[in-house]
């Protein structure tokens, strides 16, 4: 018990040092313009809570039925209402609030801003001094489990701020798939959401992580995330932006520190509206025969901006990563960036590629279509709709329907 | 059905069609031969309203309607179809997605993948990473979801081994309605380059076409007889001789 409160009071000392530190990339936000909103009952029942939150929700993919789910968390504002592991999977998972497993595990330190040091900038220093809860989700030693566990982090308080700390834990040789999805309400214009990630990925395990992300035209966003590997353990990211946004700003990182580990990022981004989106992704190849890919596809509407970053470090030999990043630029007043970098560390044998390329839809594809009878908006938007969904490799079925269904939700309305 | 009259049309600066004038009724088949970079395949194109060309003179009449200036989509709605020699590849979607779009839902899709024999291109990428073969294949199984009026098919030969041109041959005369007696038949300009397909198609018009005009027309085996035995120079010579 002492030995948790002074590492919390050093992690306090950290954090309030670096709680005005901007972060290198995306738009500086003011926080003091936000609030910490007031706590929430918890429900019995997602079937309990108002229709506006469960239609929202399963617009990211969070089923109120929870029909084909291990499990789900529910987090509304600063308040998680909702957690269950269903029958079947106790013990193979457990979920509950990070505060809770803070309470109930002295070993969480371990694994508390162990990823991610807490003083990185303004926005990991503010989700420790004002944190408001975030998922812990542990797979047990050996348990595969491939039906997903769902977590919805929803805002549904205007101007307000919500900072959650998740960690995820999947132990030797077990398997976790993790649907989160986020959002607000309708009502909600402005407001902010600091998400901090620490994800470890133990030997021989996977982890499979899709995150859907609807937010809108007045919300920033600043998730934070490290997933850390052992030998021979696999992560997949998954994620999917398809609605506006103020502004966007994240560059979660796979370190794969054990032997043989493997990481693919696979994002889907549609810029809309005046979104300035500043999404990377990071692969440091620490440990030797270690792989790593890392796929995006952006397109770029209206007067949005997306700087699609991706880094590959190659500190150990016989590694091998490469960058796909590929953009649509649909609009004049549209801007798309795309940053690769790789770099090698004293290892020689690092092989490690990027392709990058942006350019316009096919005129020829699109007039190909045409003469199937498809008007030319219908082209273009199967075009597009094919473009973003590029079978992602290592997506379970399961989850590719999932996808499936909220792009067609969400792109209904964005192309 | 099909009207063309008196076509000039230039594309990135260049003359191709020279004054070109086909006239197409329900139920017949042309073959269109000649040999490369005579604007087969750009007639084809100005047909079916594709790409980007400067039409200087002439006009297209599809049942006594101008549609020279109709974008490809209404073309098609009107009972056009085009299977293309080389068709773009598009990441992401699948044959079987995109039938959706061509049928209007009607479940025939199977049955004509079976017939094709290419079941497991359906859900590939479409044209990605497709041998000739495959190609024309999906080409043509396209057009029999679409079922037009007048196919305009390019090339249907081109790169294909012995086996499938039997089943692209058979493809055809499904496509054509030459299988069923009762049904009206529809009405197909095939672009032959070898002549192969007149092997497997009964055609009942052919068209030579050079430097832009046709210069010779008549009956499609004769024709192609002829052109082996002298060559395009040979229709030049003749021409020439005919005073075109």
């Amino acid at each position: 018990m002492r030995e948790m409160q002074r590492i919390m009071k050093e992690l306090n000392e950290k954090a309030e040092k670096a709680k005005n530190k901007p972060a290198p990339f995306g738009p500086d936000i003011d926080l003091t313009s936000f609030f910490l909103p007031p706590q929430r009952e918890e429900v019995e029942s997602l079937e309990e809570l108002d229709r506006e939150f469960r239609d929202r929700a399963l617009e990211v993919g969070v089923d109120a039925r929870e029909e084909g789910r291990a499990g789900t968390y529910f987090q509304a504002d600063r308040a998680p209402i909702y957690k269950k592991v269903q029958e079947f999977y106790k013990g193979q998972i457990e979920i509950m609030s990070t505060e809770e497993a803070l309470r109930e595990y002295d070993w969480m330190v371990d694994y508390w801003w162990k990823a991610i040091p807490v003083d990185t900038d303004k926005y990991t220093a503010t989700a420790h001094l004002l944190q408001t809860h975030g998922y812990f989700i542990r797979a047990f030693k050996g348990q595969k489990v491939k039906t997903p566990v769902q977590a919805c982090l929803f805002i549904a308080e205007d101007k307000a701020m919500q900072n959650v700390h998740n960690v995820v834990i999947v132990e030797e040789e077990a398997e976790l798939n993790i649907l989160t999805g986020c959002t607000i309400s309708p009502r909600v214009k402005r407001g902010i959401h600091i998400g901090i990630s620490e994800f470890y990925v133990k030997r021989n395990a996977t982890l499979v992580f899709t995150m859907i992300h609807n937010w809108g035209e007045e919300f920033d966003v600043r998730p934070r995330t490290v997933v850390i590997l052992e030998e021979g353990a696999t992560f997949v990211s998954n994620y999917i932006l398809l609605r506006p946004v103020k502004s966007l700003q994240t560059y979660p990182t796979a370190i794969l520190q054990g032997e043989g580990a493997r990481a693919t990022f696979n994002s889907i981004i549609y810029g809309l509206g005046k979104s300035i989106i500043d999404m990377g992704s990071r692969i440091i190849f620490s440990a030797p025969k270690t792989m790593g890919e890392a796929i995006s596809r952006s397109i770029g509407a209206d007067e949005s901006r997306l700087y699609m970053r991706g880094q590959l470090v190659g500190k150990a030999n016989e590694t091998k990563g490469h960058l796909d990043c590929r953009g649509i630029l649909l609009s004049p007043r549209a801007v798309i960036e795309a940053i690769p970098e790789l770099i090698a560390e004293e290892a020689p044998l690092s092989d490690l590629s990027h392709e990058a390329a942006i350019g316009p839809i096919a005129e020829e594809a699109v007039e190909y279509l045409m003469t199937r009878g498809l008007s030319k908006e219908e082209a273009i938007s199967i075009i597009t709709r094919g473009f973003l969904t590029l079978q992602m490799p290592g997506l379970p079925r399961l989850l590719e329907k999932e996808i499936d269904k909220a792009l067609q939700l969400t792109s209904a309305e964005a192309l | 059905m099909l009207l063309v009259e008196d076509l000039f049309v230039e594309v990135e600066g260049k003359q191709i069609l020279k004054g070109v004038n086909l006239n197409i009724n329900e139920g017949e088949t042309h073959i269109l031969m000649g040999p490369n970079g005579s604007g087969k395949t750009t007639l084809l194109r100005v047909i079916m309203g594709l790409g980007k060309y400067n039409l200087l003179k002439g006009k297209i009449y599809w049942y006594g309607k101008d549609i020279t200036g109709l974008p490809p989509n209404e073309r098609a709605k009107l009972g056009l179809g085009i299977a293309f020699q080389r068709a773009p590849i598009i990441r992401g979607v699948t044959l079987r997605q995109l039938s959706h779009y061509i049928s209007n839902g009607e479940n025939k899709l199977e049955d004509v993948a079976k017939q094709l024999k290419c079941e497991e291109l359906l859900d590939r990428d479409l044209n990605y990473g497709f041998s000739g073969g495959e190609m024309k294949k999906t080409e043509l199984m396209q057009l029999l979801l679409q079922s037009p009026r007048l196919a305009l098919i390019d090339e249907p030969e081109s790169g294909v081994d012995l086996d499938n041109i039997a089943i692209i041959g058979e493809a055809i005369n499904l496509l054509l309605g030459k299988k069923k007696v009762i049904e009206k038949k529809k009405s197909g300009l095939i672009i032959t380059h070898t002549g192969h397909i007149l092997d497997y198609v009964n055609a009942d018009y052919g068209h030579v076409m050079i430097e832009g005009k046709i210069i010779c027309q008549g009956n499609p085996r004769d024709l192609f007889n002829q052109i082996k035995e002298h060559g395009y120079e040979g229709c030049l010579e003749c021409a020439r001789c005919r005073g075109l």
